[in-house]
């Protein structure tokens, strides 16, 4: 029992030590500038709000976490609400060549970024969409969607049959049925897709650098890319803009760890 | 209305999203990279393979092929190992599983682009933490040709072994403790028991991880572009990154899609082996 306490206690520490480069972060955004560069002590000899305050009153990062947060909220609902109708087809209806699709959505979610890139950003400039929110919400959404609706699928394929037939018993309609049996039961399935589809977005970069231009649309990980130094790298600064850029992340990792990992482990399974 | 309509008209607007977005494009890219476009100079005009042609004697293309090579068997073979590792360390976790949970999967939750700018950090000759442990040798990590690629690796395998050690930990939890017990009767611990219960039963999944990481590792873009920019020298350039260059800054809309194409059918090639390895599994099973 003892030793079994201080193992779990070794690899929890282990563990810490392994997401130091995080924490070495979190430091280094509460340094004073002064002690940054030469590093001379690992630990500051006191703690500054002056990187934050900088990087959120001088900088673009709070219009960038605004474009992050509206574009991934919206790109995640476009996805989930496409992905949830399709999964309940692919999983409870006849559909013609179901089988094609399907596996046309597993080969999708394979698609390389940098070889869609190039013609997705002509169409988006023949539309008139660069540098839009539009763009990329369309763009995250399409990308994950091949993900969500799989996922989506698998879960409603888990709902026990006989509640639908019940309800069709009843009286209700395919669509009533959906709505009201199947949607509410396939719950904690859609938070896990929107979960994993809300970090996609929220961590996309390439096409978030190639398709903007302006602070109009610039998300969190293109206003860290290009944060700009005058003279020197303010290194402080960064490690700030890199904490705020990591919230949403870590809050879904602490809070909603228990959907996140069944979406992840159903998705690698593809069982 | 008929089951069979209901069901079109549900998929319909995915399919219409993923068609126009998705599907679309990767079709386009291909009639892109058989022609010359430089839209500053307004030249557009059909190309045919001389692309690809080119791209067979074209030295840089070699050494981008190369490095994704490089970063591709070194990163996957890396972590599939710490994975593993990982896993078999978690398994007996009783007390603090959250806790251990989420400190695994936040290198993975994080943005590529903020692992990319904390190991810049991490890195740096004179204020990072590496040199500092090191007992403050000047090292440049980054800007040396012979230690960028090393170190490069070092923070994708960071970023990614907790997706391996998930998958990993998930199957082991799912072993029946009595299979061990049993073994031990049999006079197998250690070293055997492992030979002879967990590997046979890991292996399955952990192929599963290879193939996903190595799905992403030839996609990479990110973390490469930020940290290293493809630099010293082209150590780091990947296949990415020389496709992006060739697009967004020198303008060759054409050349540069052709090297995503190459990507595409590297990544296809390995999606394709995984299809048949889900579906050998699903028949034998």
């Amino acid at each position: 029992m003892r030793t079994g306490r201080i193992r779990d206690g070794l690899v929890l520490a282990a563990l810490v030590l392994y997401a130091m480069p995080f924490f070495w972060q979190s430091l280094t955004s509460v340094r004073p500038d002064a002690e940054l560069l030469p590093l001379s002590h690992l630990l500051p000899s006191r703690l500054t709000m002056v990187h934050y305050d900088a990087v959120l009153r001088q900088s673009l990062m709070p219009r960038a976490l605004l474009n992050s947060l509206g574009i991934a909220l919206s790109s995640t609902a476009l996805a989930v609400g496409l992905g949830a109708l399709a999964g309940y087809a692919l999983a409870r209806l006849p559909v013609p060549g179901r089988g094609v699709i399907l596996l046309g959505m597993i080969a999708a979610t394979a698609f390389p970024q940098i070889a869609t890139v190039s013609p997705l950003y002509l169409l988006m400039r023949a539309l008139g969409l660069r540098d839009t929110w539009l763009a990329l919400i369309l763009a995250n959404a399409s990308f994950a969607l091949p993900l969500v609706i799989w996922l989506l699928a698998g879960f409603i394929r888990e709902i026990p049959r006989a509640l639908e037939e019940a309800a069709a018993v009843d009286g209700a309609g395919r669509l009533a049925t959906l709505r009201f049996v199947v949607l509410p039961l396939v719950g904690p399935g859609m938070a896990s897709a929107a979960l994993l589809a809300f970090l996609f977005s929220w961590n996309e970069f390439l096409f978030a650098y190639s398709f903007t231009a302006t602070e109009a649309s610039r998300t969190v990980p293109v206003a860290l890319a290009l944060f700009p130094g005058v003279f020197e790298v303010p290194w402080g600064d960064i490690a700030a803009a890199s904490l705020l850029a990591s919230l949403p992340p870590v809050l879904i990792v602490i809070g909603f760890q228990r959907y996140l990992v069944r979406g992840l482990l159903a998705g690698a399974l593809r069982e | 209305m008929s089951d069979r309509r209901l069901g079109w008209l549900l998929l319909a607007p995915a399919l219409a999203l993923l068609g126009g977005v998705t599907v679309y494009p990767a079709i386009w890219v291909i009639w892109l990279s058989l022609q010359y476009r430089i839209p500053v100079f307004s030249i557009s005009r059909w190309a045919g393979l001389a692309h690809y042609a080119f791209l067979t004697v074209d030295p840089r293309f070699w050494s981008a092929a190369g490095v994704t090579a490089l970063f591709a068997v070194a990163s996957v073979t890396l972590e599939c190992g710490l994975g593993l590792g990982m896993a078999l360390g978690l398994r007996g976790q009783r007390h603090g599983r959250r806790a251990a949970v989420a400190l695994l999967l936040l290198a993975w939750a994080l943005p590529s682009v903020v692992t990319a700018k904390m190991f810049e950090w991490l890195y740096h000759p004179a204020g990072g933490l590496v040199n500092f442990l090191l007992g403050g040798r000047p090292v440049n990590w980054l800007g040396d040709p012979a230690l960028a690629l090393p170190s490069l690796i070092a923070a994708d395998v960071w970023r990614t072994t907790p997706f391996v050690a998930l998958l990993c930990y998930a199957r082991l939890l799912t072993i029946p403790a009595e299979l061990y017990e049993a073994a031990e009767v049999d006079g197998a611990a250690g070293v055997q028991a492992f030979a002879r219960i967990t590997w046979p039963l890991v292996r399955p999944i952990l192929l599963v991880a290879l193939l996903f990481r190595t799905l992403d590792a030839l996609r990479a873009f990110d973390l490469m572009f930020v940290l290293t920019g493809g630099g010293p020298a082209g150590t780091t350039e990947t296949l990415t990154v020389y496709a992006y260059r060739a697009l967004f800054q020198t303008l060759q809309v054409g050349f540069g899609s052709a090297i995503g194409v190459v990507v595409f059918a590297l990544v296809m090639v390995v999606a394709i082996a995984y299809l048949r390895l889900i579906y050998r599994q699903e028949a034998s099973a």
